[in-house]
């Protein structure tokens, strides 16, 4: 490999923050969309603290990879004002909402996913995402943890709720692999110690989730013949346009406008 | 001059406590100093720096601390700069004795123990479908339960007590 120069260095950084950025950013984004959507009251809280942390989390991501850019982008300007071509978050998180089984099999992956990587970012040679992963560790367990009960309820639950929950884990499964997929900039944040290689990670989420699924009765299902990948490339599934629209268009429709 | 120097060192603790005793926008029975989120605090003549470490990371009510703290040292005369810092990362183990008391009055069970997500996991870890003992606020009771891990607030659950029937919400240790 080639010695990267300066450009290459922060061009590499920054996307590898915006990737991280950007599935909390989105995942957050499809979690609201759950208030006044979710079976019972208490999900609908449940959901909307999710989106808040993953909310939180984007913020100081965004803002870190701005200076990191270092051409006056701020949280702002990356969230509003970029396209779907320039978004390097993972296909999974932009999926449309589908029943409530489809959430959960979603969040149990991206939440075991997110705690693995958070736990080993904590040691990042990038003080800040340091201090992102410091306080993401102990917000993403809550999430994991309220996944996983929602799957081994449904799961071990009545025959409707079993078949369900199942169909959901089948849905999802081809959104799996593209989670733990190393692309350039995480192999160079790897490489520095600012990032972690997603697939060092691989083992350790498949085996958290295989667990719960054991505990719920669950089979897990059989690897998806097509997979989704290159989200972090800026290839997108067609949802990931609709959500943007959705998201931005009140930024865009009225520029500089303030509370 | 060295009377100016202590009205000075007066009228700058005063801006201190005044700092600290203001309260959390969500839960106003507990002060931002309570909660041990004021991590830092420094007022030079008429410029202070306040250092905060936000409870969550979306938690909305940083925005309006960080608000009251410049109001409070705007009425002393002071213009404030809040500083947020991430890490380390807030943990209720911060949270004063006084503090939690004030909580558990409201009808807030404190959080109990040590922070249970502060270690970090090695390897996969268990499905632990929670079975800790919160103490009823109302009643005193250990007989609770949780009926969802998320209530009003980021930092809070939702339990009820099986004594006395009432629910209450629990401040999550993390």
């Amino acid at each position: 490999m080639s010695t990267p120069t300066t450009t290459d260095t922060t061009l590499l950084h920054t996307a590898y923050v915006l990737g991280l950025g950007d599935d909390a950013l989105v995942y957050s984004h499809r979690l609201g969309e759950w208030l006044t959507r979710a079976p019972q009251i208490e999900e609908d809280m449940a959901l909307g603290n999710v989106g808040l942390d993953l909310l939180g989390q984007a913020r100081s991501l965004l803002t870190h990879a701005g200076e990191l850019e270092g051409r006056g982008r701020d949280e702002d300007a990356l969230a509003y004002l970029r396209d779907e071509r320039s978004f390097r978050n993972v296909q999974l998180v932009e999926q449309p909402r589908g029943d409530f089984a489809d959430e959960m099999a979603r969040m149990l992956w991206f939440a075991s996913y997110q705690l693995a990587l958070y736990v080993r970012l904590v040691d990042s040679a990038d003080e800040v995402l340091a201090g992102v992963a410091g306080k993401a560790v102990k917000e993403v367990a809550y999430h994991r943890d309220h996944a996983a009960q929602w799957v081994v309820r449904l799961g071990d639950g009545t025959p409707e709720s079993h078949e369900r929950m199942a169909a959901a884990l089948q849905r999802v499964a081809p959104y799996v692999a593209e989670l733990t997929s190393d692309d350039e900039a995480s192999v160079w944040a790897a490489e520095r110690g600012i990032g972690v290689l997603p697939s060092s990670v691989e083992d350790e989420v498949h085996e958290y989730v295989a667990s719960v699924l054991a505990q719920a009765t669950l089979e897990e299902p059989e690897p998806a013949r097509w997979h989704a990948r290159d989200g972090r490339r800026g290839i997108h599934s067609e949802a990931l346009g609709y959500l943007l629209a959705e998201m931005q268009h009140i930024h865009r429709s009225h520029p500089g406008a303030a509370w | 001059m060295s009377q100016g120097g202590m009205v000075g060192d007066r009228a700058e603790q005063s801006l201190e406590q005044a700092i600290r005793a203001i309260p959390d926008p969500e839960i106003p029975v507990i002060t931002i100093d309570d909660l041990g989120i004021v991590r830092e605090l420094s007022v030079e003549g008429d410029r202070a720096v306040v250092t905060i470490t936000p409870t969550y990371s979306g938690c909305p009510a940083m925005r309006a601390i960080a608000d009251a703290i410049e109001v409070t040292a705007r009425r002393h005369g002071v213009r404030a700069e809040v500083v947020t810092r991430l890490a380390p990362a807030w943990t209720t183990d911060w949270m004063s004795e006084s503090g939690k008391e004030s909580l558990r009055r409201f009808g807030i069970a404190p959080p109990t123990g040590t922070a249970a997500h502060s270690g970090r996991p090695a390897g996969p870890v268990p499905v632990d479908l929670s079975v800790r003992q919160v103490r009823c606020p109302h009643c005193g009771s250990d007989r609770t339960e949780e009926t969802s891990r998320f209530g009003s607030t980021a930092c809070k659950a939702l339990r009820r007590c099986l004594s006395c029937r009432e629910p209450f919400e629990e401040f999550k240790p993390i």
